[in-house]
């Protein structure tokens, strides 16, 4: 890779190749796991778990339970009228160890008649803190080491201890949300379920998920360390729990149990329940993974839909890789260019406007013409009529007067003869 | 109906806790993940040629980075490359290292080293370009992070203070990457030629306002003691070897001279051991945290900035800054959607009043030609009319002509009827 003329590697580029090479003493930097653990504690930790479950399946009592402290809140009702979530955070610390710890809540959960959307505000919840991590990242001025992760980092899922199926409400929600959280679905209120129910419920729950597909969160078993822990209690999934904060005396110990007429319910007996291993697992081994599987694989793969829907690429139509400039700059121009064409759309929308009103009104203004042209012609007929008839009088006058003038002129010439017979006649009669 | 109302108290409550959780565990976890991954840093050393460069390296990490195999840059005969990179993966007590070694050779060599520092600022930005680009990509893979963590700076040990080209040098670098200034060949110094030479190159970088390192303070009072006492000593005078020495039945790294054996780890002699210390056992990660949330944070706003203004003018508003390029657009575009509105509602004004206008026009040709036409027929009602009266007057005399000439008729009958009888009667002769 010569990018640059200037600057020329040695064997062993990048990462893999690197020439391995043996040190001749102590060196030190095997001190950097410490250096990082302990910038880890001076910068506190982060850990948000969404509770997601039906009224009354003791999700608060099992938060209490496991942080052995009694958070906020009241019993809900099951009148709500829709899904809410409502989120508490607790500054916690044990030894030098400071957590900074959100229990979020789906408050109504499957208390409606209609569940069809029952899933949709845990998932738009669980989008808004995707978003509002994507939006700090992709600031100009970021402050992205002390910006206060809200992302939910791991979700137990309650199953009612019915001791039969899963819910389709459960598998319809836990459906939509494997893709954007790590699931560790739980039976709740297990001491309602005898030995054996349990064992069939909790193979009939797993060949449910599997069945419908359902991503489940699994322990990783990637570091020897932890793998054969870990691997063993995958296969105890889902947990049967039992939550209490009252306590009872057993022996000579206080332990938090619930007692029955028939016998006491030890959380922490696990022959009780499976308390205890969820403990383990959530925070005890797995809350580092959980918290870097969500950043690593769920955040990721939001924001590669919400960079794609917005038409980011990672290659131009050559297969070349874009850098960030060339990315926001095509961005950019893509965004002018829509915006004027957008501009120049609606000016076309108008000159089209003004032409076809104009057509109209010209269309308007060629009947109107029409019209007069055609009154004019009848006016003109009219006006022909009426010269006809006024040279029909005009004739029939003058042949009148023709008429006349003869008929005064036989009747003179008449009245002359006949004039001069009665002037002879009256000349006789004179003699 | 799903009411989406989301409540997020941020109100931090203090809990106590009555028993043992476990997320004290927390560490642990933290510890065991980044052994697993592994660690990586990248070590750029600059000065000029013959300041023991290459030799504090192998000194420092204990090992031939540069051997026969692999002579160091200095070996090299032409000297005209003026970066180079090497990268050794390194293991100790488990814990793995890719430990990446930037060289330049040729710095400050030339007889004219005007801008001798270019190459070395283009490959600190080039490595936080690709560290910028890896990171804007869709989609993302594990990013190695090559950025340049430290720059250790040779400075000669003449004694006096520092050359111009050291200044400037430092000046140019310490917004780019953390500079940690060396006092190099310090066997060659007095202890006490070595105080005075430290103090004026401290005073001289407080003039110049360069910013060099800083230790952290921690809330650890002894280690704030520990920093303190590093703090005084800066900046450190280093001593390195390739060659082992024994020394009182110790095998040491040393320098042999007819005088006596300068040894590198003995803090009487320099300040190697401090260097150490602080580079590798107690401050790496430091190092690493300060590249990426101060000196990459700078490099990727600028070039944010950039881009989004577009070579606009930048003193525009601050606040463009704290959105993202993407939400900038956003903004951008409802601040268009406004402008078209507004366009759209003036042309729509605009066209509806030209409608008018010539609709208007259109009624009162209309209304002219319909006058018009009115008077015209009008008229000629009237000519009718008077023809008709015309006509009727001499229908009236016609009619009374021809009576009247019925009437002579009917006399001049009547007279040549009596001029018969008359002729008849012999009256007429």
């Amino acid at each position: 890779q010569t990018k640059c003329f200037f600057y020329r590697s040695h064997i062993g580029e990048q990462g893999e190749g690197a020439r391995a090479v043996p040190l001749a003493g102590h060196v030190g930097f095997d001190s950097m796991p410490d250096q990082l653990v302990n910038k880890s504690v001076n910068h506190g930790f982060c850990f948000n778990i969404l509770c997601v479950g039906e009224t009354g399946l003791g999700k608060s009592t099992l938060m209490d339970t496991l942080f052995n402290t009694k958070f906020e809140g009241e019993p809900t009702q099951h009148n709500q009228p829709g899904v809410t979530l409502k989120s508490n955070t607790y500054e916690l610390q044990e030894s030098n160890v400071r957590l900074k710890l959100t229990v979020v809540n789906t408050v109504g959960f499957g208390d409606q008649i209609n569940k069809e959307d029952s899933y949709k505000s845990i998932v738009e919840f669980i989008d808004a803190q995707f978003e509002a991590y994507l939006q700090e990242e992709l600031k100009i001025k970021r402050t992205l080491h002390s910006y206060h992760d809200t992302r939910i980092h791991a979700c137990l899922y309650f199953i009612a201890p019915t001791g039969h199926s899963l819910k389709s409400l459960d598998l319809v929600t836990m459906k939509k949300l494997d893709s954007k959280v790590n699931i560790i679905p739980i039976v709740a209120k297990s001491d309602a379920i005898s030995k054996s129910e349990l064992a069939k419920f909790k193979i009939k729950i797993t060949s449910e998920l599997v069945s419908n597909g359902v991503q489940i969160y699994q322990f990783p078993t990637d570091d020897e360390s932890v793998a054969e822990i870990n691997s063993t209690m995958n296969s105890h999934l889902p947990f049967a729990v039992v939550g209490s904060t009252e306590e009872v005396k057993i022996g000579n110990k206080m332990v938090k149990a619930r007692q029955y007429p028939w016998g006491t319910v030890q959380v922490e007996n696990e022959n009780h329940c499976d308390f205890v291993k969820l403990r383990e697992m959530l925070i005890r081994v797995n809350m580092e993974d959980l918290r870097e599987q969500t950043h690593t694989r769920h955040y990721e793969l939001y924001r590669r839909c919400k960079l794609e829907e917005m038409g980011f690429k990672d290659t131009d139509p050559d297969s070349k890789p874009f850098s960030l400039q060339e990315t926001y700059e095509a961005k950019r121009n893509e965004f002018m260019g829509e915006l004027q064409k957008k501009e120049e759309e609606m000016r076309q929308m108008f000159v089209q406007r003004v032409k076809e009103k104009e057509a109209e009104l010209k269309e308007a203004e060629k009947e109107l013409h029409e019209k007069f042209d055609r009154l004019k012609k009848l006016h003109q007929d009219e006006k022909k009529k009426v010269e006809d008839k006024k040279k029909s009088l005009d004739d029939e006058l003058n042949m009148f007067k023709q008429k006349k003038t003869a008929a005064e002129l036989l009747h003179n010439q008449a009245q002359q003869a006949g004039g001069s017979t009665t002037l002879k006649r009256d000349k006789e009669r004179k003699k | 109906i799903v009411c989406v109302c989301v409540c997020v108290f941020i109100y931090f409550q203090q809990r106590n806790l009555e028993g043992y959780v476990g997320f004290a565990n927390l560490p642990n976890q933290v510890y065991r993940k980044s052994v697993k991954r592994g660690f990586e840093f990248t070590l750029m050393v600059v000065g000029e040629s013959g300041l023991g460069k290459s030799t504090l390296i192998n000194s420092l990490f204990l090992t031939d980075l540069y051997s026969k195999d692999y002579p160091g840059p200095s070996q090299r005969i032409k000297k005209t490359v003026q970066v180079e990179q090497s990268k050794v993966l390194v293991k100790e007590g488990g814990v793995q290292l890719t430990l990446t070694i930037v060289d330049t050779p040729g710095f400050g060599d030339a007889v004219d080293n005007s801008n001798c520092w270019q190459p070395v600022i283009n490959y600190i930005d080039s490595k936080c370009e690709d560290f910028l680009n890896a990171e804007s990509r869709v989609n993302r893979r594990s990013m190695p992070d090559n950025r340049v963590h430290c720059c250790l700076y040779f400075i000669a040990p003449s004694g006096h203070g520092l050359k111009p080209l050291d200044i400037e040098f430092m000046k140019r670098l310490h917004d780019k990457v953390n500079v940690i200034p060396l006092i190099a060949k310090a066997d060659t110094l007095t202890p006490e030629e070595c105080q005075l030479f430290k103090k004026q190159i401290m005073k001289e970088i407080q003039e110049h306002k360069i910013k060099i390192y800083e230790f952290p303070d921690t809330e650890d009072a002894d280690d704030n003691k520990l920093v303190r006492k590093i703090k005084e000593k800066m900046p450190l005078a280093v001593v390195g070897s390739n060659v082992v020495i024994e020394v009182n039945g110790k095998k040491v790294r040393g320098r042999q001279y007819p005088w006596g054996v300068a040894e590198v780890e003995n803090g009487e002699h320099c300040d190697f051991t401090v260097l150490r210390n602080m580079l590798i056992r107690t401050h790496m990660q430091d190092l690493k945290d300060v590249t990426n949330n101060v000196h990459y944070e700078n490099y990727r706003s600028r070039k944010l900035a950039a881009v989004t203004c577009n070579g606009v003018d930048t003193t525009k508003s601050k606040g463009q800054l704290t959105r993202s390029p993407l939400a900038q657009m956003e903004e951008e575009r409802r601040e268009h959607v406004m402008k078209m509105k507004k366009m759209e509602a003036e042309m729509e004004q605009v066209f509806e009043m030209k409608v008018k206008e010539k609709k208007q026009k259109l009624r009162d040709s209309e209304a002219e030609l319909e006058r018009r036409h009115e008077q015209m027929k009008r008229n000629l009602e009237a000519q009718y009319k008077e023809l008709e009266e015309k006509k009727r007057v001499h229908e009236d005399e016609k009619a009374n002509w021809e009576a009247q000439q019925r009437i002579l008729e009917q006399q001049k009958l009547d007279a040549s009827k009596t001029m018969e009888k008359n002729k008849k009667k012999g009256k007429i002769f």
